[in-house]
C-alpha cells in the first residue's frame, strides 16, 4: 500500500487495482488476449505474468465467446475472474455470453447462482484505430438488466472501482476509455475502494448542467473552465456508472440549473443520452427552462483520418458553443 | 326585460358597493357571465348574470352603495324589442361610449382563446402560475419567442412597479385591502353569533375506518401524475354529497321558521385565508361531479378564494358546509352551522388507531366525522343516518 500522495497514470492505476486484488484474494485471476507475455494490448498488465505466474495471468486464444464464457464458468465455480477484452468492439463476439449467460444466470437458476465476474474492456475513439476498433458501445450494455456498467474517468475511480466490482455478487462491466490510459493524475495516499452506484458533481455550477462520463468528463471540465470566463457557471456531472443510473444526482442538478446538455461519445439514436433525457422529462419536466440537448458522436463508422475522427467526436469547443447558445437564448 | 339586481351575498348582507362593470350598454351577455364586481364585507365578489340578453341600461354607477335588491342594470332578452325610448335616446344622443361599442366585434369565445398555444418552458409556466402573471402579456426572448423563467421574472418585476406610480389608482382600493381582513372578521362574527343565538345545535360523532378508501385512492393515484392526483378531502366531499342524497333533510335551509330542504346539493367547503378568517364557497352539484371534477373544482376554488376572486353564486348557494381541519392535526371538529343552513359536517385528521373488528384487533387509519345539526329542522336520528351513510359510501369508495 502506498502511503504517499502520488501522480500516476490511469494505466498504472488500473494495474495497481488488479495487482492489489490478486494479492488480497487468491480467487482473483486475470485472463484475456495478450494479457500475459505481451503485457496487455494497452500494457495494463505489463510484468504481471512474472509476478503472479501463468495460473493467474492467463493468455487466451482469440475467441471472445470462449474466454468470456470460461470467465463466467470460473465465477460460477467460486473464483473471482477479471476478464479483459481488448476493446468493446470485440465484445460483440461475446455478447451472447454476457447477455444470455452472465446477466441471466441468477434468474435462470432460480436465485441459486450469482456470477461475480468482472469484464474489463477499452472503449472510445481518438487513437486512429478506425471504424472497427473505436466505438463507444457501453450505452448498449446499459440496456441490459442483470449487469452493472462502470465507466471510471478519474485516476481514483480507475484505482478504486475494481475491488468494489469484484465484491459485487453479480457481473460488472468496466469500460476504460483508451485515450485515458496515458492521462496523469493525482492519487491520494492509501487509496481505498470506491462506490460504484453514485454519480458525482465534479464541478458545481448554477446556469446549466452538463452530464457526461468517461473522457467526456475532461472535455466538459475544460469547457466549464472557459465558460466561466464568460460568467456562465456550468455544473459538470460524472455519471461514473451507466447502469444503474443514479437519477437522483442529475435530477437534483436539473432542479438547480434548469438546463441540461448531455455529452456522450456514443451514437445519438437510442443511446444512453436518450435514456437520461427521457428520465429528466419524466421526472423533472416542470424544472426545465429549456429543452434538454445532447451532444453525441456523429452517426458514422469512425473515420481513420485524424481530422475526420476528431470531427466525429464531441469536442470541448462544441460543448462551449452549445452551452452558450442554450444559456443565452434563454435569458 | 329583466332587472339585474344587487344580490344578497350572505345571510347578513344588507347593502353592497358596485365596484366595477365588466360590460357596457349594448354588450351581449350570457347566463353565467361575470358582469360586475361588488364589494361586500367579505371582499370583492364577482357577480354573474342569470339571463341571456343585451345590456340595455346601466342604472348604478361604480362607487355607489345600494341596498340588496336594488336594480343595477336592465337586461333585454335576445330577440326582445328594444324599448322605444332607449332606442330613441340612442339615435339622438349616442354617448361616446356607445359609439365605441357599436363597431366592436363580438368578443371571441373563451374556447377559441384557449386554443392559442403559448410557447413557454415548463419552469416558466410554473413560475408564472405562482406569481399570477398573465402570460399573454409576457414577451418571450427564447428560441422562436419562447417564454422562459427570466422573461416571467421580468414581467413580475414590471407588474409590481406601476402600482406605486399610477396616480389614477383610486385611494379607496388601498383602504379596501386594509379593511378586507376586518370585513371578513365582521362577517364571520355576525354569522356565527346569529348561529349560536338562534340555532339549537345537536352534535353527533362517529369514527370511520378509512383503510379501504385510502388504499384504493393510493392505488389510483399511483397511476396518475402528481398534478392529477386526488386528495382524500375529495373523497370526503363526494361521500357527503352522496350521503345527502340518502338523507336529504340535512341539505337545505331554515328560513322564517320553515325547514326548506333543497334538491341541488351545493357543498360549502371551508377555506381558511392566509391573512386570517375563512370563506366557505360552494362546490355546485357535488353529487353529480366525478372525483376528478371535484378535485379540479376544489383546486380552482382554493386558488380563487385566496386570490379574492369568487363568484356570487359560490358565496350564496351552499346547502351544507364541510369543515376539514385534518391537515392541521386536529382529530375532531365540532362546527357551528352557517345560517340559514341546517347542518355542518366536520372532519379531523386521519390517524392510525387500534380498531376492533370481528373480535380481532388491528391498526387502521381512522377518521372522526362529526355532524352539527339544527335541532329545529332535524333530529339526532336523521343525523345518525347521515353519518352512517357517509361511512357506507367511504367503505364502498369505488362507487364514489
Amino acid at each position: 500500500m502506498n502511503t504517499q500522495d502520488r501522480e500516476i497514470t490511469y494505466r498504472e492505476a488500473v494495474r495497481e487495482a488488479i495487482r492489489e486484488a490478486m494479492q488480497k484474494d487468491e480467487r482473483v485471476f486475470l485472463m484475456g488476449e495478450d494479457v500475459g507475455r505481451y503485457g496487455g494490448c494497452f500494457a495494463v498488465s505489463k510484468d504481471m505474468l512474472d509476478e503472479f505466474g501463468q495460473e493467474r495471468i492467463r493468455d487466451t486464444p482469440l475467441s471472445e465467446s470462449a474466454f468470456v464464457g470460461a470467465g463466467i464458468g470460473a465465477a460460477l465455480g467460486g473464483m473471482l475472474p477479471v476478464v479483459e477484452i481488448m476493446t468493446v468492439n470485440f465484445s460483440l463476439l461475446a455478447l451472447d455470453q454476457i447477455v444470455n449467460n452472465a446477466a441471466k444466470y441468477l434468474h435462470m437458476s432460480g436465485g441459486l447462482f450469482n456470477v461475480p465476474v468482472v469484464i474489463r474492456m477499452a472503449t472510445g475513439g481518438g487513437k486512429q484505430l478506425a471504424a472497427q476498433h473505436s466505438h463507444s458501445l457501453e450505452g448498449w450494455y446499459a440496456h441490459i438488466p442483470g449487469i452493472k456498467v462502470l465507466t471510471p474517468a478519474t485516476i481514483e475511480d480507475a484505482r478504486g472501482m475494481l475491488w468494489t466490482a469484484l465484491m459485487d455478487p453479480d457481473p460488472v462491466l468496466i469500460f476504460e476509455n483508451n485515450t485515458l490510459y496515458n492521462m496523469k493524475g493525482h492519487l491520494p495516499a492509501n487509496p481505498v475502494p470506491v462506490d460504484i452506484d453514485h454519480a458525482i458533481v465534479r464541478r458545481p455550477g448554477t446556469d446549466i448542467t452538463v452530464i457526461t462520463y468517461g473522457v467526456g468528463l475532461f472535455k466538459a471540465l475544460d469547457a466549464a473552465e472557459k465558460l466561466s470566463e464568460d460568467d456562465i457557471e456550468t455544473e459538470v456531472i460524472d455519471l461514473r456508472t451507466l447502469r444503474p443510473l443514479d437519477d437522483e444526482t442529475f435530477l437534483a442538478s436539473v432542479a438547480k440549473t434548469h438546463r441540461v446538455l448531455i455529452v456522450d461519445e456514443g451514437w445519438r439514436s437510442g443511446g444512453i443520452s436518450a435514456e437520461i433525457s427521457a428520465r429528466i422529462m419524466e421526472r423533472s419536466f416542470y424544472d426545465l427552462d429549456a429543452p434538454t440537448e445532447r451532444l453525441c458522436g456523429v452517426e458514422v463508422p469512425m473515420p481513420y483520418a485524424g481530422h475526420l475522427e476528431q470531427a466525429a467526436l464531441p469536442q470541448t469547443e462544441d460543448i462551449i458553443s452549445i452551452v452558450k447558445r442554450m444559456v443565452k437564448s434563454n435569458g | 326585460m329583466a332587472e339585474f339586481r344587487m344580490p344578497s351575498l350572505g345571510a347578513d348582507m344588507e347593502e353592497g358597493i358596485l365596484v366595477e362593470w365588466k360590460v357596457k350598454t349594448g354588450d351581449h351577455v350570457k347566463r353565467g357571465d361575470i358582469i360586475a364586481e361588488v364589494e361586500t364585507q367579505k371582499g370583492i365578489i364577482e357577480i354573474e348574470v342569470f339571463e341571456d340578453g343585451v345590456v340595455e341600461q346601466i342604472l348604478v354607477q361604480p362607487g355607489e352603495k345600494v341596498p340588496v335588491g336594488t336594480a343595477l342594470a336592465i337586461i333585454r332578452a335576445e330577440g326582445e324589442e328594444e324599448r322605444p325610448e332607449t332606442a330613441e335616446a340612442k339615435k339622438t344622443t349616442p354617448s361616446t361610449e356607445e359609439k365605441k361599442a357599436a363597431p366592436e366585434k363580438p368578443k371571441p369565445q373563451p374556447a377559441i382563446k384557449r386554443e392559442k398555444r403559448i410557447r413557454i418552458s415548463p419552469l416558466a409556466r410554473r413560475f408564472a402560475a405562482e406569481l399570477a402573471i398573465d402570460l399573454s402579456k409576457v414577451d418571450g426572448t427564447g428560441p422562436d419567442g419562447a417564454i422562459n423563467r427570466a422573461d416571467v421574472e421580468r414581467a413580475a418585476a414590471q407588474a409590481k412597479k406601476p402600482e406605486k406610480h399610477v396616480p389614477e389608482q383610486p385611494p379607496e382600493k388601498k383602504e379596501r385591502a386594509a379593511g378586507f381582513h376586518e370585513g371578513i372578521r365582521k362577517a364571520i362574527a355576525a354569522a356565527m353569533a346569529r348561529s349560536n343565538r338562534e340555532i339549537p345545535h345537536y352534535y353527533l360523532e362517529t369514527r370511520i375506518d378509512m383503510s379501504r378508501a385510502l388504499k384504493g385512492l393510493e392505488a389510483e393515484n399511483r397511476k396518475r401524475s402528481v398534478k392529477e392526483r386526488i386528495l382524500p378531502a375529495v373523497l370526503l366531499i363526494k361521500a357527503v354529497a352522496l350521503a345527502l342524497g340518502d338523507v336529504p333533510a340535512l341539505n337545505g335551509y331554515w328560513i322564517d321558521g320553515v325547514h326548506r330542504p333543497q334538491e341541488a346539493i351545493h357543498i360549502g367547503f371551508a377555506i381558511s385565508l392566509r391573512q386570517g378568517g375563512l370563506v366557505t364557497p360552494a362546490i355546485h352539484h357535488a353529487d353529480l361531479k366525478s372525483l376528478d371534477e371535484l378535485m379540479e373544482a376544489l383546486r380552482d376554488l382554493i386558488i380563487r378564494t385566496r386570490a379574492g376572486r369568487l363568484r356570487s353564486s359560490e358565496m350564496t348557494d351552499s346547502t351544507i358546509t364541510i369543515t376539514n381541519l385534518g391537515d392541521i392535526g386536529v382529530e375532531t371538529v365540532y362546527g357551528v352551522i352557517y345560517p340559514p343552513q341546517v347542518a355542518l359536517t366536520g372532519f379531523g385528521r386521519i390517524t392510525e388507531q387500534p380498531w376492533v373488528e370481528n373480535g380481532m384487533i388491528g391498526i387502521r387509519p381512522v377518521l372522526t366525522a362529526t355532524l352539527a345539526g339544527d335541532h329545529r329542522a332535524t333530529d339526532g336520528h336523521t343525523g345518525a343516518r347521515f353519518l352512517d351513510a357517509i361511512n357506507k359510501h367511504l367503505q364502498d369508495w369505488e362507487k364514489l
